[in-house]
């Protein structure tokens, strides 16, 4: 498990251009899903956040109607530059691959069947299971400063994924439910402190 | 594709504007919906379209909202993709504007530490099922299973940018491997 102590110290972007440019970079990385790109990004090579803002960012980005990627920039984008940085970030995430997007619907019907499409879709399907998994490996250290204690961190964290991964509850009770009773937990031993 | 006249396009973004506060833990909760809307109830698209547009913006880079993109443009070209997009993006980002300021003006309060610190293990779960949820096609073959494997392994002990395991991933894939 990495540690969290020899981090350099962070960064910040140094316009709304930078924003854009990082962010437009690291969706184009994002095949599958850009969550595990950002955390390499934002965190590790550009370090504009620490792994355990990134965590508190994202539990929020989860919690809030929308998609998590999307809310996240708007969120990074808005800290450090207000409206304009959210939507410097926003397009950043959402232009070119918007425009790659509808072209490839576009040339889509022709190459459908192609076996060699589909067999190198298979391929990129694992490698973006595997990088979602890594990810969340990577920030389990964010977990050990918390109030709730190593024990009950791991317990709603397997809870959390038994209900989504086994038994397919919807992600809406998931979060209302037990994220209810993980923040009632949290207050409860801050409060004792 | 079809040709939407104005009203129509106005109630497909409207209908988008709606699903967009629905959308907790990512748009992709509200396809059902989408489904019923588009291709039940109004027969702009055939399921086989619908199921193709949402594989299709899975495998293209970027985040997984595009979909929403793809079945507008398959419904009514590219006024029917930005009816789609402006009314899933708008209402949610307004309202995580406002939720983010609103928490970092109250940082340090109780409420909003007890809130981060009570999500985090919850999120660190989720990320974990999605990755066992992603990987279930691939739990069939013992070359995808390799491919998952060295994944974890080379992300967590090095630094490596993950395009060159998406594209170890596309090859390993058209040698029939995965």
């Amino acid at each position: 498990m990495p540690e969290l102590d020899d981090t350099p110290p962070l960064k910040q972007p140094a316009s709304c251009k930078e924003l854009f440019v990082v962010f437009t970079w690291l969706a184009l990385q994002g095949f599958g899903g850009v969550l595990a790109v950002a955390q390499r990004e934002l965190v590790e090579r550009q370090r504009w956040l620490d792994a355990a803002e990134f965590v508190e960012m994202l539990s929020t980005a989860q919690v809030l109607p929308g998609p998590n990627v999307v809310n996240l920039s708007l969120m990074i984008g808005d800290r450090f530059f207000g409206l304009r940085g959210a939507f410097s970030a926003l397009a950043g995430i959402l232009l070119v691959p918007l425009v790659i997007v509808l072209g490839a619907a576009a040339l889509y019907a022709q190459y459908a069947q192609h076996a060699l499409v589909s067999h190198a879709l298979r391929g990129m399907g694992a490698v973006s299971a595997g990088l979602v998994i890594a990810t969340a490996i990577k920030l389990l250290p964010t977990l050990k400063g918390s109030p709730l204690g190593r024990w009950l961190c791991l317990l709603i964290g397997a809870i959390t994924f038994g209900l989504v991964a086994v038994l397919r509850v919807p992600l809406w009770w998931v979060i209302f439910g037990l994220g209810s009773l993980g923040i009632a937990a949290a207050w409860w031993r801050l409060k004792q402190r | 594709m079809n040709t939407l006249s104005s009203p129509e396009l106005l109630s497909l973004f409207m209908h988008f504007l709606v699903l967009s506060l629905l959308g907790v833990g990512g748009a992709i909760t509200t396809a059902p919906d989408m489904h019923r809307y588009v291709v039940n109830e109004h027969g702009w698209m055939s399921n086989g379209q619908f199921t193709a547009s949402i594989a299709l913006a899975q495998a293209a880079p970027g985040p997984n909202v595009l979909f929403v993109a793809v079945i507008g443009y398959n419904v009514a070209g590219l006024a029917g993709a930005f009816a789609t997009m402006m009314g899933i993006m708008l209402p949610s980002s307004v309202l995580t504007l406002w939720a983010t300021r609103f928490g970092r003006a109250r940082r340090d309060t109780i409420g909003v530490r007890a809130f981060n610190a009570g999500l985090a293990p919850l999120t660190l779960g989720l990320l974990l099922a999605t990755g066992w949820i992603i990987s279930e096609p691939s739990r069939e073959s013992i070359g995808a299973i390799a491919l998952v494997a060295v994944t974890v392994v080379v992300m967590v002990k090095t630094r490596v940018s993950p395009v060159w395991l998406v594209a170890l991933g596309a090859v390993v894939g058209m040698l029939g491997w995965a």
